[in-house]
């Protein structure tokens, strides 16, 4: 048998799920008292090379309330034709296209190594992806340029049928029109004004006449394409869009000194909302919203246009000093939820030195499972490649984005699902196995996951209801199934199906087998995300007290001070930010953000990780830091004075600038493939930039060691906070102590 | 009645029309002068009265006969019938005194027993009225025919040749015919002669008469044979009574029953009347045939008085009847003009008019009191002369019958029957001589008329040719403004708005700037308030000037601005008088002193002037402009160039009724003349462009822009502007992309299926955008429908006719709901002027959508079913004009005056957030606004009054300025000085405007009576304590003020007062906004339009205005009638043939297409210089008017009708001969 670690890593990468125990306590008692609840993250949509889709509907159980797929699990009686549901155990026949079932020919759905199956599904007629635009113009000349050249680099990566619209917006609010020629028509809106979704599509002239009352399904695209001269296909509206975007002006409106430029972004995105509301209700679709600047007026307002009145900071939140703060949120709230309702994301690509108002809008990519990016300008690579990563394109040509995706979760009885921690909302599907224990997202069976790529990620929290009185069976299994369905980026709709199993153990007699299925890292994410998921609804000092009260592993210790936890040092935006990423990436990803991975690159050897501790920061040394937003290259003092005096130019030290040149080709390498992209940082000691490394390293050394000082071993951070020493030595005495 | 009438009218004008119109006209053509001042003296338009009835009659009587049935019913009503009503029942009296009788048959003919007769009668009027009208001539010409067959036959011949001749060849005949007059005199007397003969015939007239209606064949075979010869069958009905009466009327009925009844009476009676006199007539010999019931009485009350009158009439009574008309010797021209010039002759002679009315009371008496009658008729017509009160002359020893007309009558009749005849045969032949003289025909008439005379003064009709005639007021007016008008004489009354004159700035305005109602100012408020005279002046501050006079100067003070007086704020001008060597001025308004500042300062001459008095306009000129410092500006800012914002309708009816392409057709050139100040330069004016149905398009044309840009704002719920750039651009500078938008425009809503509109975003959103430039500006709006689409200022159909006449009709007038008058505030506010072009299929209520542009100072354009090509090339020249004219905007006028009156009352296009200040967020320069004043105090007649119009406002090319317009008056302290300078036309303009606000308040009906009892108060007024003692029963007139009832009967029986059944509330609604800011020249021609006969066209001169009622067209003519709105071209049903080649390059009246809008470009000179005329006409005007051909007898004669204001109207307007018969009574009631 292979190990668990072996296991693990098997189950991920055919699954993608980890669970944080891989041995479930048989009793609700016992499960209880592991602290660590049983979970797991699950990537719906892990990138499968090896897994061909197969062109058939699945079998579903007949239980009204059950519906489990036909899964590898089921136990079969190929000659009755009759299969049982392994988790209500109700026994179906097979469908007469299954009449040629045997032990020898078997569907693929019933063979082991298709735990994971997808299925290609007709369900109406395919909608084409859509892809709407709304644009702030109130933007610095330069940065507009850079903004309009990128959309219209985008318009030659979508797909030639998907439907693109364009919204700008500055004090007022333009839904241009594409569909005409000549003049070019777009319909305004004030800025300052909340309108209904009915409102919206009526002076938009969308109001159809007798809508078909079903919900969930598309309009016709004959109709859609007649009553909605907003969104076109991008084969036809090329050219015009291009000229378009090229004649964006910037907001003419005059800002007077002092004030801010009036930017009516609230509207703007409840006017995309209604208009794909009206059209494309229930149809993937991208609303992308790129932002230079925090909305000043109208409805979802987060700061007034008086340059004198600063944007909120923690502390004025903490003060309960930010007036606009409740009212955006919730504004913003309402707005995501409908767009999620409907099946629409909305990205948010927000570049400004200055905050945004991520915090009052990250619902509004959370809830529909639409990407945040932050940057400094549009002006920039960061923001430049990142849009275009939004884009690209998996082995089989296909976008790495779906949509509508719907994730349910089915149990065995001994198990009940308490929620769900994701870019996900609850479709409130209560059914036998949900708990009533909530853990994120909970109170549902179900959940919308608007938009969805490869590595989008959900922690899935369980709970074993198996009362202790009344074990499970030796040798017993229980089982989960994940049934994802969602709008393939080529506009099929799939099903794909994951079902899972492991087994029980009696915590009392099996407890080391438990402890040994403990996959920490897994856990450690999980725990995690119902820290940040606690803390984006409760108040910080609270958050980290109930996480030191839970268990306690290494980076925990950096992830006390990571961004997700502390506020300090960050913006509200900021933290919006980096806790939106953190609850939507994989695992080996949350794991760099928890604990970002430190290399150093030396003469002495191969490049090597070394411990984020400042003792690792030596003179003669580059340092490679991957803190997933941040990629730090630092050069250690000596490095910096050669690389100074030039030596790498010399042929003679060709070492020299082969050293120099190994962490900017690692770098480069991880800034090909993570979105989105980290900000990229080449610095050295004494660099302004070096603060990046220094706030992450383990304050071992501080101006409070006293022995530190002088000493060639690392930098010495100033820092107040505790050092991993002193919390080891803490966590140690608590450790002992029975009052713990 | 309509029906009779109008058949009737058309036959019987036919033939006499042309013999009258071209004697008749023909003397007015050509020899004006002469024949006027005759006419005029001839204040024997009494006499003529008659004669002209005679003539007139053929033209006039049909009409009048007609009308005067239905006026008697009407009239009666109104006032003759409570005078009538005693006459009525006169009948009964008839019976028992034949004299009596006779009148009383007249009146009881008109209403009671006679109707048989009445009837009989007016038909033939009605159908042959004017052969009828000859005929009753030559009717009792028959009877001399058959007497004096040959004599009467000849002449009647002469007549009727005459008048065909004169008709072929007309000038030469006409004038021909009144030289004649004279000297055929002779004629006259001649048929003077004959005419006692006449009644002495009568008797046997009636025969023939008789026998004509019914039975007497062989009479009337006779007669008619006779008469036969031109008219025939008409002649025969008129025979029987009409012509008698027509003529009688005229001459004696005016006089005797004119009193009791008045106009109507007169005119009905006529109709009837004729019958009777005739019936006594024939009574006596054929009383039994026709009729013997009515006849008998009749017959024998006539007969005896026309033969006593005769006798005693025959020898002196003619002279003696003369002298009193005569008296007026020049009154013979004066009766000339009854007979065919009259109405000039009328006009012209106040007397002459006046008499009609007031004759016809004083006539009566005369007649009834033929004794009395000459005397005084002499005194009158001296009177007349003098006070323009010819009635009173003849009615003075009428008088006292004439003020109980009734009963005066009756007594009259008895004691004054032998009189009556006497006067009247007199007068008639006093008269026809003078007629004779002229139209050859007269002297027939005449001599019927004279037999007829007896009865006509029972008939008491008023003659329309001896009432005060509008063209010959006019015409004496151009007449006597021959030298440029200088306004430096404190209190002189400038010509008339229809003389061209020059004007000559020497301290106040020139009256195109301001006209008062009166010059002389009384002294007090008792004075002012026992006069009833509304003190008030339309101010025109923008008008513009002709290419001879200079626009008023631009005035610089520098930095410190205008000096102005420290006090009343007064604005430096000629009343400043300056004092201690220069050092200071005192206020002529409030006689403050204030230091002139240092760099004023000027040293004055040895008479206390200024040395440089004559070098600054602020000093010696009424009007000029100071440049206004930033002081003056909004925001204490120089104001930005103003903008032009054009919002065009694109639904369904805009675009398919192709107003949508036209308009954007249109502005690509348009586009080029906005207003400017210097021709040089390119205009500073901005444009901005906006579509809209029930969404709004707004457009971008900025000037970088490849193709225009469409934003649709479709929150109409809360209008913004989308853009801000880009909006309002320089035309030059972004000429391709606006050209691009005019042409896509049409094309982009060629399919548009969008039925609904909105309104009120349509002008906030013009509103916000020139708020976002910060600038004043116009908002050009064209519109369709009545906006019904869910917006702010959504309307409903609200039009209910049954409301028209009710108590709730005045919230017709005003606005549906109160949001556009909140509107129109903030446009005021920001200067944003609101022009509407509006072209509705159906109700659109004009009255709501007009709030704002009313309030605005712009205008309203209506193009009711507007069709592209009928009605294209009015809203173009329309459109282009109302562009390209110079206009102020955001300006704010302040009227101050000298101590002892203030400005109360503002009338106009505008708007007022406190008592003094008129908001005006645009101004051009067609805009005129009616000023009131009150007395606070006692003035001087030293000082006069003086009053100073300030107008700040940006010029058309953002150039801050104000305007100054200096007016002094004089002040009286005799009543008599104020009615001798005032102005009609201003008075008509301010009770017209008066009466149209009233109406948002009151009943209609109280308006109308407010008006017409403040009339009859001002003129009442002047009777009692300017005019020259006499009966009570005379209509005395001042001279200023002798057309105000005719022109306030205009008023009255407007469009907005008294609704035809076919006029649409948003008519009304519409009339009554465009005429609030209108100035005099303006109300004018709309409420008395302008009618020319065609028949002879001189270049350099237009052909004399001929009075607006259908007996004055001439079937055989063609007349252009031209009201300011309306234009048309009436043409003959027998037309000269070659008068249509000319003019329509047809030999055929059937083949002249009413439906064309222009004349054909014919090459000969008439078609020239008829078009010259159409397009002055036009170029006068402030809106284009398009032109109606109108053939006689045609469906659309129905709408040229209704401009012949002097008849009685199809909505139930008096005429106006009836309205003054109404006003005399009213007067007569306040002085007793």
């Amino acid at each position: 048998m292979a190990t668990y670690q072996e296991f693990i890593q098997q189950n991920e990468d055919r699954d993608g799920v980890r669970f944080s125990w891989n041995l479930w306590p048989s009793s609700r008692l016992e499960a209880t008292r592991l602290v660590a609840p049983v979970s797991c993250l699950f990537t719906p949509l892990k990138e499968r090379p090896d897994l061909p889709p197969v062109q058939y509907e699945p079998v579903l159980c007949s239980r009204a309330n059950c519906k489990a797929v036909l899964n590898p699990l089921c136990q079969v009686d190929f000659r009755a034709k009759i299969w049982a549901c392994n988790f209500c155990f109700q026994r179906n026949p097979f469908p007469p296209s299954y009449a040629g079932i045997s032990e020898v020919n078997q569907p693929a759905e019933l063979m082991p190594q298709f735990s994971t199956i997808e299925y290609i599904v007709q369900r109406g007629p395919p909608t084409p992806l859509i892809f709407l635009y709304v644009v702030d113009t109130c933007l610095e000349e330069e940065d507009l340029q850079a903004l309009k050249e990128s959309l219209q680099m985008s318009l030659s990566l979508l797909p030639p049928n998907a439907l693109v619209g364009l919204i700008t917006f500055g004090r007022m609010v333009q839904v241009h029109e594409l569909s005409c020629e000549g003049i070019a028509k777009s319909y305004v809106f004030r800025g300052t004004k909340d309108l209904s979704s009915k409102q919206i599509q009526e002076m938009l002239g969308l109001t159809k006449p007798a809508a078909p009352g079903q919900q969930g399904r598309p309009v016709a695209p004959q109709d859609a394409a007649a009553s909605c001269r907003f969104l076109q296909p991008v084969h036809r509206v090329d050219m015009n869009l291009t000229d378009l975007l090229g004649e964006l002006q910037r907001d003419p409106w005059p800002v007077p000194q002092g004030k801010r430029p009036l930017r009516s972004t609230g509207v703007a995105l409840s006017v995309a909302v209604g208009l794909l509301e009206g059209t494309f209700p229930n149809t993937g679709a991208r609303v992308m919203l790129f932002i230079g600047g925090p909305p000043t007026q109208g409805p979802g307002m987060v700061v007034g246009d008086e340059l004198k009145t600063p944007i909120r900071s923690w502390h004025d939140i903490q003060k309960d000093n930010a007036r606009h703060l409740k009212k955006a949120t919730k504004y913003y709230e309402a707005l995501a939820n409908r767009s999620a309702v409907n099946g629409h994301s909305i990205d948010i690509y927000a570049c400004a030195l200055d905050q945004t108002g991520l915090l009052e809008m990250k619902c509004l990519s959370n809830l529909t499972g639409g990407h945040i990016v932050m940057g400094d300008s549009f002006n920039t690579s960061l923001f430049k490649q990142t849009f275009q990563r939004v884009f690209s394109k998996d082995y089989n040509g296909d976008f790495r984005m779906a949509f509508g995706g719907v994730l349910e979760v089915k149990t065995s009885r001994e198990l009940k699902v308490c929620g769900a921690i994701g870019p996900c909302v609850s479709l409130h599907s209560k059914g036998s196995s949900v708990s009533e224990n909530e853990m994120g997202i909970g109170g549902t069976s179900q959940w919308k996951v608007c938009s969805l790529n490869p590595s989008t990620t959900l922690g899935i929290y369980f709970e074993v209801v198996n009362q202790h009185n009344a074990p499970v069976p030796q040798g017993g299994r229980g089982a989960i199934q994940f049934v994802t369905q969602y709008q393939h980026s080529n506009t099929q709709r799939r099903i794909r199906v994951t079902t899972i199993a492991r087994n029980w153990a009696d915590a009392q007699s099996q407890i080391q087998h438990i402890e040994s299925s403990f996959d920490q890292e897994a856990a450690a994410v999980l725990m995690a995300r119902l820290g940040v998921f606690r803390a984006e609804s409760e108040e910080g000092p609270d958050v980290l007290r109930w996480l030191d009260r839970q268990l306690i592993r290494l980076f925990m210790f950096h992830l006390r001070r990571s961004p997700f936890l502390q506020v300090f040092n960050n913006s509200p935006d900021e933290s919006s930010y980096y806790r939106h990423h953190f609850v939507r990436q994989d695992l080996t990803q949350s794991l760099i953000m928890i604990q970002p991975i430190l290399y150093s690159y030396s003469f002495y050897g191969p490049p090597e990780p070394v411990l984020l501790d400042s003792s690792s920061i030596l003179p003669d040394r580059i340092l490679l830091m991957d803190t997933f937003f941040q990629l730090v290259i630092y050069h250690g003092e000596t490095i910096a004075q050669w690389r100074k005096a030039g030596y790498q130019e010399m042929a003679e030290y060709e070492n020299f600038k082969q050293l120099l040149q190994a962490p900017l080709d690692d770098a480069q390498e991880i800034l090909q493939t993570r979105f989105p992209m980290p900000r990229y940082i080449d610095t050295e000691h004494g660099g302004s930039q070096a603060r990046f490394l220094l706030s992450k390293v383990n304050p071992s050394q501080t101006h409070n060691n006293l022995y530190a000082w002088g000493q060639e071993t690392g930098a010495p951070i100033l820092t107040d906070d505790v050092s991993l020493q002193v919390f080891m030595d803490h966590l140690k005495k608590l450790a002992v102590s029975s009052s713990a | 009645m309509n029906v009779n009438q109008h058949t009737p009218m058309a036959s019987p004008y036919g033939q006499p029309q042309p013999g009258y119109s071209q004697p008749g006209y023909a003397p007015l053509d050509g020899g004006y002068p002469a024949p006027y001042a005759p006419y005029n003296g001839p204040a024997s338009a009494y006499q003529p009265g008659a004669p002209p009835q005679g003539y007139s009659p053929f033209t006039s009587f049909p009409s009048k006969a007609v009308t005067a049935n239905p006026v008697s019913d009407l009239s009666s009503p109104l006032d003759l019938g409570p005078a009538r009503g005693p006459p009525a029942s006169g009948p009964p009296p008839v019976s028992a005194p034949q004299p009596y009788n006779q009148y009383s048959h007249s009146q009881g003919d008109m209403q009671n027993g006679p109707p048989t007769m009445t009837q009989a009668p007016p038909r033939p009027a009605a159908s042959q009225p004017y052969n009828p009208g000859a005929m009753n001539l030559s009717g009792p010409h028959p009877s001399y025919p058959q007497h004096y067959g040959p004599p009467s036959t000849i002449q009647q011949v002469t007549n009727q040749m005459t008048g065909m001749q004169i008709a072929s060849g007309p000038p030469t005949p006409a004038g021909p015919g009144y030289a004649p007059p004279h000297s055929s005199q002779p004629p006259v007397s001649t048929a003077y002669s004959a005419a006692p003969p006449p009644s002495y015939t009568q008797a046997i007239p009636p025969v023939s008469s008789a026998p004509t209606q019914p039975p007497p064949p062989s009479g009337p075979a006779t007669s008619q044979q006779y008469y036969g010869g031109p008219p025939p069958s008409s002649q025969q009905p008129f025979n029987s009574s009409l012509p008698p009466t027509s003529q009688q009327q005229f001459t004696s009925s005016a006089p005797p029953p004119p009193s009791s009844q008045q106009t109507f009476p007169p005119t009905s009676y006529s109709g009837p009347v004729p019958p009777p006199s005739q019936a006594p007539a024939p009574p006596v010999s054929q009383s039994q045939q026709s009729f013997p019931p009515t006849q008998p009485p009749f017959s024998s009350a006539p007969p005896p008085v026309s033969q006593p009158a005769f006798l005693s009439g025959p020898p002196p009574p003619v002279q003696g009847s003369f002298p009193p008309r005569a008296p007026p010797p020049s009154s013979q021209p004066g009766s000339f003009p009854p007979p065919g010039p009259p109405p000039t002759s009328t006009s012209s002679q106040y007397p002459g008019p006046m008499p009609p009315q007031q004759q016809p009371p004083l006539s009566q008496p005369s007649p009834y009191h033929s004794g009395p009658p000459p005397p005084r008729a002499q005194m009158p017509p001296t009177s007349m002369p003098q006070s323009n009160h010819l009635p009173p002359g003849p009615q003075g020893p009428p008088g006292p019958p004439g003020p109980l007309q009734q009963p005066p009558p009756q007594p009259g009749m008895q004691g004054g029957y032998p009189p009556q005849q006497n006067g009247a045969f007199g007068q008639v032949r006093g008269p026809q001589p003078g007629y004779a003289g002229p139209y050859p025909g007269q002297p027939n008439y005449g001599a019927p008329a004279p037999a007829p005379a007896p009865a006509p003064p029972a008939q008491k009709r008023l003659d329309p040719d001896a009432i005060p005639s509008p063209i010959q007021v006019i015409e004496d007016d151009k007449a006597k403004s021959t030298e440029p008008f200088t306004t430096g004489v404190r209190g002189q009354a400038p010509p008339l708005v229809t003389t061209n004159f020059q004007v000559k700035d020497q301290g106040n305005a020139s009256p195109r700037f301001i006209r008062c109602t009166a010059y002389n100012m009384p002294c007090t408020a008792d004075m002012a308030k026992q006069s009833q005279v509304p003190l008030a002046a339309v101010i025109k501050p923008l008008a513009t000037l002709p290419p001879d006079e200079t626009p008023p100067y631009v005035v610089d003070h520098g930095e410190g601005g205008p000096i102005r007086c420290n006090r009343c704020k007064a604005y430096m001008c000629p009343y400043m008088q300056f004092i201690e060597g220069g050092r200071r001025f005192q206020c002529g308004f409030c006689s403050c002193v204030t230091e002139v500042p240092p760099h004023y300062f000027q040293h004055l001459d040895h008479t206390g002037k200024r040395v440089d008095c004559y070098d600054r306009p602020e000093l010696s000129l009424g009007s000029y402009e100071f440049l206004a410092t930033v002081d003056y500006c909004k925001n204490n800012k120089l104001p930005q160039p103003p903008a032009f914002v054009f919002l065009i309708d694109v639904s369904y009816n805009a675009v398919k009724s192709g107003m949508v392409s036209i308009v954007c057709q249109e502005l690509k050139t348009l586009l080029d003349y906005l207003p400017r100040e210097n021709p040089e330069m390119d205009s500073v004016v901005r444009v901005g462009f906006v579509t809209y149905n029930k969404v709004l398009h707004f457009y971008n044309v900025k000037s970088s822009l490849a193709q225009p840009q469409m934003l649709v704002v479709s929150d109409v719920s809360d209008m913004f502007v989308p853009l801000l750039d880009g909006f309002l651009v320089n035309v030059n500078e972004s000429r391709l992309v606006i050209e691009s938008l005019l042409d896509q425009i049409p094309e982009m809503f060629a399919d548009t299926r969008e039925t609904e509109t909105v309104f009120g975003p349509v002008i906030q959103a013009g509103l916000e955008a020139l708020k976002a430039a910060d600038c004043a500006g116009k908002l050009f709006v064209f519109h369709t429908s009545l906006p019904i689409a869910e917006a702010p200022g959504k309307l409903k159909n609200r039009e209910d006719k049954k409301l028209i006449g009710t108590d709730k009709e005045k919230s017709l007038f005003q606005p549906q709901v109160g949001f556009y008058n909140n509107l129109a505030k903030e446009c005021v506010a920001q200067g944003c002027c609101v022009d509407l072009f509006l072209f509705p299929n159906q109700y659109v209520d004009v009255a709501t959508l007009g709030v704002v542009p009313v309030s605005t100072g712009g205008s309203v354009y209506k193009y009711t079913y507007f069709q592209a090509q009928s009605d294209q090339e009015r809203f173009l020249n329309d459109l282009r004009r109302d562009i390209q004219k110079p206009v102020g905007f955001d300006a704010v006028m302040r009227v101050r005056t000298s101590t002892g009156i203030r400005a109360t009352d503002f009338y106009g296009s505008f708007f007022m957030s406190n008592t003094t200040d008129v908001e005006l967020a645009g101004l051009d320069c067609d805009k005129a606004i009616t000023v009131e004043f009150k007395h606070d105090d006692k003035l001087s007649e030293e000082t006069g009054a003086l009053m100073q119009c300030a107008m700040l406002y940006t010029s058309c090319s953002g150039q801050r300025r104000l305007r100054i317009h200096n007016m002094a008056v004089n002040c009286c302290s005799q009543l008599a000085d104020l009615y001798r300078n005032c102005e009609t036309d201003t008075i008509i303009n301010f009770f017209s405007k008066y009466a149209f606000r009233g109406i948002l308040n009151n009943p209609t009906k109280a308006v109308r009576d407010t008006l017409v009892n403040q009339c009859a108060q001002i003129l009442a007024c002047y009777r009692k304590n300017c005019a020259s003692p006499s009966s009570a029963g005379q209509l005395i007139l001042p001279e200023c003020m002798k057309l105000l009832p005719v022109y306030l009967n205009c008023v009255l029986k407007s469009d907005v007062l008294l609704p035809g059944a076919d006029v649409s509330l948003d008519d009304r609604a519409y009339l009554r906004q465009l005429i609030s800011c209108m100035d005099v020249a303006e109300t004018h021609v709309f409420f008395y339009p302008r009618l020319l006969p065609l028949m002879k066209l001189e270049s350099g001169s237009l052909p004399v205005a001929v009075r607006d009622s259908e007996e004055r067209l001439s079937k055989g003519g063609v007349y252009l009638l031209e009201t300011g709105l309306h234009l048309f071209l009436w043409v003959g049903a027998s037309a000269q043939q070659e008068l249509l080649l000319n003019i329509f390059g047809t030999q055929s009246f059937s083949q002249i297409d009413p439906s064309m809008t222009s004349l054909p470009v014919l090459d000969n000179p008439f078609s020239q210089r008829l078009r010259e005329i159409i397009d002055s006409f036009r170029a006068q005007r402030s809106r284009y008017m398009k032109l109606m051909v109108v053939k006689q007898e045609d469906r659309a004669e129905l709408i040229f009708r209704h401009f012949l204001v002097e008849d009685k109207s199809a909505s139930g307007g008096a005429s106006y001969v009836d309205f003054l018969c109404h006003m005399h009574k009213e007067i007569r009631q306040l002085l007793s």
